[in-house]
């Protein structure tokens, strides 16, 4: 009797495939249902935003910076105008300090809620996602009120604010944090005990601690991990030092732990919402007063010259920007997220470059799915949570 | 740790390193570090206990094009133990845009430095995977460097398809059979 032949196959999934969150490319080896390497390739989303921020107005990148990591949109802006005002110095308000912290804790709840319902989707638990995606709708129905832009407010600016807050959107956060508490409990109902959704991601994908530190994955990857660092606690930003919230670990590193870090996190950014809700005056000063950054308001524009010349100045020209460096982190829903900006001392930057969370994940992901099955790829690619326009910008 | 100490006990450790501290805004220390002896460096930070830069946050380059030296490689370093961050930057002159690799040291640094290699043509020297990131393979140029041309409408590249004849094809398929059997 012949022997059995035994071969590896090479498989390649994506770039188009529904469950990879994009256009990441990843060459498989396998032997039988093994996966032996695997060769991730990206760039498909390349759209060259860095070199694009070079030829615009400081103010003009902002809507770009947005457009990076879109399930981040108020993140980045916020990284990128923290790294801004350092170069120019300037002091921000308290009251936009918390507004921000408002805001990027919106943000990472509406990120994780996608990130649950697609990951929940994609290892088989469908009706996670349109629980998610309900509720994700209020928040993106609270930009709406805030900025009239969904997904994109471009409401965090250089200097503070684009403008005061809308009437009635204190009571829509609050009306939000009412709910979402329970509707958390409702997705743990759904999710933390499930036998299935235990057995898809229970030891899966695991990555140990050193080699978290090893590929620079700073965020919930490490923290379910037990690597214990928080750009919020380690180098606080807007003040977030006077917030109570703890940061969840876990210690096992799998799919699971990253699932129930993401979680606790959502329930810690609810509190800082709390918090920062009730720091809030509904009225008030929204950015900085420098005649140089803040454009007049609209009232004087069309009554007086002096705020005439100034509202041309300022959206004709822009605003100069003193010689220099700065790379300011924050923590952003896929962890440490900054951008290093060089300004010539013109009214362009000379460089930005983003620090992608998203793209250091996926250099990891090899790590986590090297002997594992086939069918976990899907499960571990969606629970490290990469979003492939910030891995390629 | 304050920021002198640190220089002065790094310089101490790795004596050729020629390490000059720079102002910066931002709250992160920033020197520049010689590129000869930035492997070294690298080592030391990563591995002295009072130091612990475990992490290495970033790399990236940036063109200053005209001048010379045009490049200044950044990497930015964090220590969680120490909660310290560091700014390491390396000068690098046009004509000799070469460094070398510190993936040996943080293995995160792998896709960064093919990032920088691929968008501004600094090459690293002992690289384990030497492709290019981003862009495709066969990009000419790269788009990042200050002199690289924006805005300019370039004709696109039409490849044929390839073209076999049925005979090469046969062989070709024969040829596959019996290196698998």
């Amino acid at each position: 009797m012949p022997e059995i032949r035994t071969e590896t196959m090479t498989v390649n999934m994506g770039p188009q495939h529904p469950s990879t969150h994009g256009v990441l490319r990843l060459v498989l080896v396998l032997d039988g249902e093994t996966v032996l390497s695997a060769a991730p390739t990206i760039g498909y989303l390349h759209t060259g935003i860095e070199k694009t921020t070079e030829q615009k107005k400081w103010q003009q990148v902002i809507p770009l910076v947005e457009r990076m990591d879109y399930l981040s949109a108020q993140s980045n802006s916020l990284a990128f105008c923290l790294s801004v005002e350092r170069l120019l110095g300037i002091e921000i308000p308290q009251r936009v300090r918390d507004i921000r912290v408002l805001l990027a804790e919106l943000q990472r709840i509406n990120s994780h809620l996608v990130w649950l319902g697609t990951h929940g989707m994609e290892v088989g638990a469908v009706s996670v996602m349109l629980y998610c995606f309900r509720e994700r709708e209020l928040l993106l129905n609270i930009n709406e009120l805030l900025a009239g832009f969904r997904l994109f407010p471009s409401y965090i600016r250089v200097g503070g604010l684009r403008e005061d807050l809308p009437r009635g959107f204190h009571a829509a956060v609050r009306a939000f944090l009412g709910l979402f508490p329970a509707k958390l409990d409702e997705y743990e109902d759904l999710l933390t005990k499930n036998e299935i959704y235990l057995k898809r991601t229970r030891g899966v994908g695991v990555i140990s601690k050193d080699d978290a530190v090893a590929y620079s994955l700073m965020g919930p990857i490490a923290r379910a991990a037990g690597v214990d660092y928080d750009v919020r606690k380690s180098f606080p930003y807007l003040g977030y030092d006077t917030y109570d919230f703890t940061v969840p670990t876990q210690t096992r590193g799998d799919a699971y732990s990253r699932y129930q870090v993401r979680l606790a996190e959502m329930r810690e950014s609810v509190k800082l919402c709390r918090q920062a809700l009730e720091r809030i005056p509904p009225t008030g000063i929204f950015a900085v007063d420098d005649p140089r950054i803040t454009p007049p308001p609209k009232d004087r524009v069309y009554t007086e010259m002096e705020a005439l010349i100034q509202h041309f100045l300022i959206y004709s020209q822009g605003f100069t920007v003193p010689a220099g460096e700065a790379y300011v982190p924050v923590e952003g829903p896929r962890g440490e997220q900054g951008f290093y900006v060089v300004s010539d001392g013109t009214n362009r930057p000379w460089r930005v470059k983003s620090r992608p969370p998203s793209l250091l994940a996926c250099q990891a992901l090899e790590r986590m799915i090297v002997g594992g099955l086939i069918a976990d790829v899907i499960a571990v690619i969606g629970s490290i949570d990469v979003v492939m326009g910030d891995v390629d910008r | 740790m304050d920021p002198n100490t640190l220089i002065a006990s790094l310089q101490d450790a790795v004596p050729a390193a020629q390490l000059e501290r720079v102002p910066s805004v931002d709250l992160q220390t920033t020197m520049y570090v010689s590129r000869d002896e930035l492997p070294a460096v690298a080592r030391v930070l990563r591995d002295r206990s009072d130091l612990a830069f475990t992490f290495l946050a970033e790399v990236t380059a940036v063109d200053f094009w005209p001048r010379e030296p045009r490049f200044e490689l950044v990497y930015i370093l964090v220590s969680i133990a120490q909660r310290l961050r560091l700014r390491v930057k390396v000068r690098l002159h046009g004509a000799d845009a070469h460094v070398a690799t510190v993936s040996g040291v943080w293995p995160a640094a792998n896709w960064l430095e093919r990032e920088v290699w691929d968008l501004f043509g600094i090459a690293f020297d002992g690289h384990p995977d030497p492709r290019r990131l981003l862009m495709p393979e066969d990009w000419e140029g790269y788009p990042l460097r200050k002199d690289y041309p924006v805005q300019i409408r370039m004709t696109p590249r039409v490849s044929e398809p390839l073209q076999v004849t049925e005979e090469e094809f046969r062989a070709s398929v024969t040829k596959d059979r019996l290196t698998r059997s």
